[in-house]
């Protein structure tokens, strides 16, 4: 799956630190939240596996922008840009 | 300062599932001013860094481990540690899980040090 | 053992010193990384933004390839995560946080410092920019964009601020040195004496 720029993803509503030990570079405010990819970023060997020292598959990482105000009603920014991997986002 | 016992509370629109180290727009925070005034590092500091970066050029460990290590630190004391403490505690813990130290070796040097 | 209980500086000296006994890592070596880590500073994020300012095609290279502009420039990129050149505008305003760590622009900024590492700074920047940037004073107009930067992956990011006016026949050394690091996360911004 690719998505380019202007694509409306959403991430995925996934808790994996809840259930047990994980290392998750997906900050929890935008879970299950949409927003809309700015630019591919590249390919990078999964953070959660090597965090974990296990093998490392490449994940296509996505600079993805979100609207504060869909995050928190009190948000004062504009826009706030993440890097999200690939198998945290599907087309919304 | 904040009291460990204190900050463990979820406040109103804070998310329970959340990791503690996972802090944007965390509530707990939002009324904490932000210390801008320059904090020199301490020779201390300076060692973790350096030690940090050799083991990962060594290949002994990487910065996730650092940082899951970092995350497996319960939050009365990832709140309380400063920024390099929690580092060591990480790259000791992430040193031992992967047998490059024994505790048995790291407790006995801990008690030559006393 | 608890390693959380322990003394931090008898911590750090039980492992230095059980790894130089297993020959992993010398005290030398430590010695030489401190250096080596010290020879990135705001020094060297200022001189890549004034040549961007004084050079058009510096600019464009900084912009589309942040990595090979810092080596440009002197930086040591080899090894480290790639970097990202955000540029404020007329309108569009900057800032960088992580707020799940400190990953920061360590080879063109040097350490990272303490107000970037603490829990108000990571907190409230996504939320509340503007609150942290009047911390330091920075207040940016109410019509101007401000886009934060939540790093949170395998990029580094560095802010490429606003030329100061009245700069136009200023030297890139004279440029540099009016460019601080704060400049370059987006909590302040560079001004002409």
């Amino acid at each position: 799956m690719s998505f380019a720029p202007g694509t409306r993803v959403r991430v995925a509503d996934r808790w994996p630190e809840a259930e047990g030990p994980a290392h998750i570079r997906t900050p929890h405010y935008v879970r299950g939240r949409i927003g809309t990819v700015v630019a591919p970023l590249g390919a990078f060997p999964n953070p959660e596996d090597i965090a974990f020292a296990r093998p490392a598959p490449a994940k296509a990482l996505y600079h993805v922008e979100f609207s504060p105000r869909d995050l928190w009603a009190d948000a004062g920014g504009d826009a706030i840009v993440i890097e999200i991997y690939e198998h945290w986002l599907e087309a919304a | 300062m904040t009291t460990p016992s204190a900050s463990q509370a979820i406040e109103p629109g804070d998310d329970p599932r959340r990791s503690h180290h996972d802090m944007g727009g965390v509530p707990q925070f939002l009324c904490e001013a932000v210390e801008t005034e320059p904090h020199a590092l301490t020779e201390f500091d300076r060692e973790v860094d350096a030690l940090r970066q050799m083991l990962s050029l060594k290949g002994l460990m990487t910065v996730d481990e650092l940082r899951r290590g970092i995350e497996e630190i319960p939050q009365d004391a990832y709140l309380r540690l400063s920024y390099y403490q929690r580092w060591i505690r990480s790259m000791t813990a992430t040193l031992l899980r992967k047998g490059v130290l024994t505790e048995a070796e790291v407790a006995g040097r801990l008690g030559d040090l006393a | 053992m608890r390693i959380v209980e322990a003394e931090s500086g008898a911590l750090l000296a039980a492992v230095t010193s059980l790894l130089q006994d297993k020959g992993l890592v010398s005290p030398a070596e430590i010695r030489e990384r401190i250096a080596f880590t010290e020879t990135a500073s705001p020094a060297l994020g200022a001189r890549l933004v004034a040549k961007a300012w004084r050079e058009p095609a510096f600019h464009a290279l900084a912009l589309r390839d942040g990595t090979a502009a810092a080596e440009a420039i002197g930086a040591f990129m080899r090894g480290a995560p790639p970097l990202g050149v955000l540029e404020n505008r007329p309108g569009l305003h900057h800032v960088v946080v992580c707020t799940l760590c400190s990953c920061y622009p360590r080879t063109v900024l040097g350490y990272p410092p303490f107000w970037f590492k603490s829990s108000a700074y990571r907190a409230r920047t996504v939320r509340d920019p503007r609150g942290v940037l009047a911390e330091w004073g920075t207040t940016i107009p109410d019509d101007t964009t401000i886009r934060v930067v939540d790093s949170t992956a395998d990029y580094r990011w560095m802010v490429l601020p606003l030329r100061p006016a009245g700069t136009d026949d200023w030297s890139e050394d004279d440029l540099a040195a009016l460019v601080h690091e704060g400049d370059m996360i987006g909590v302040t911004v560079p001004k002409a004496a």
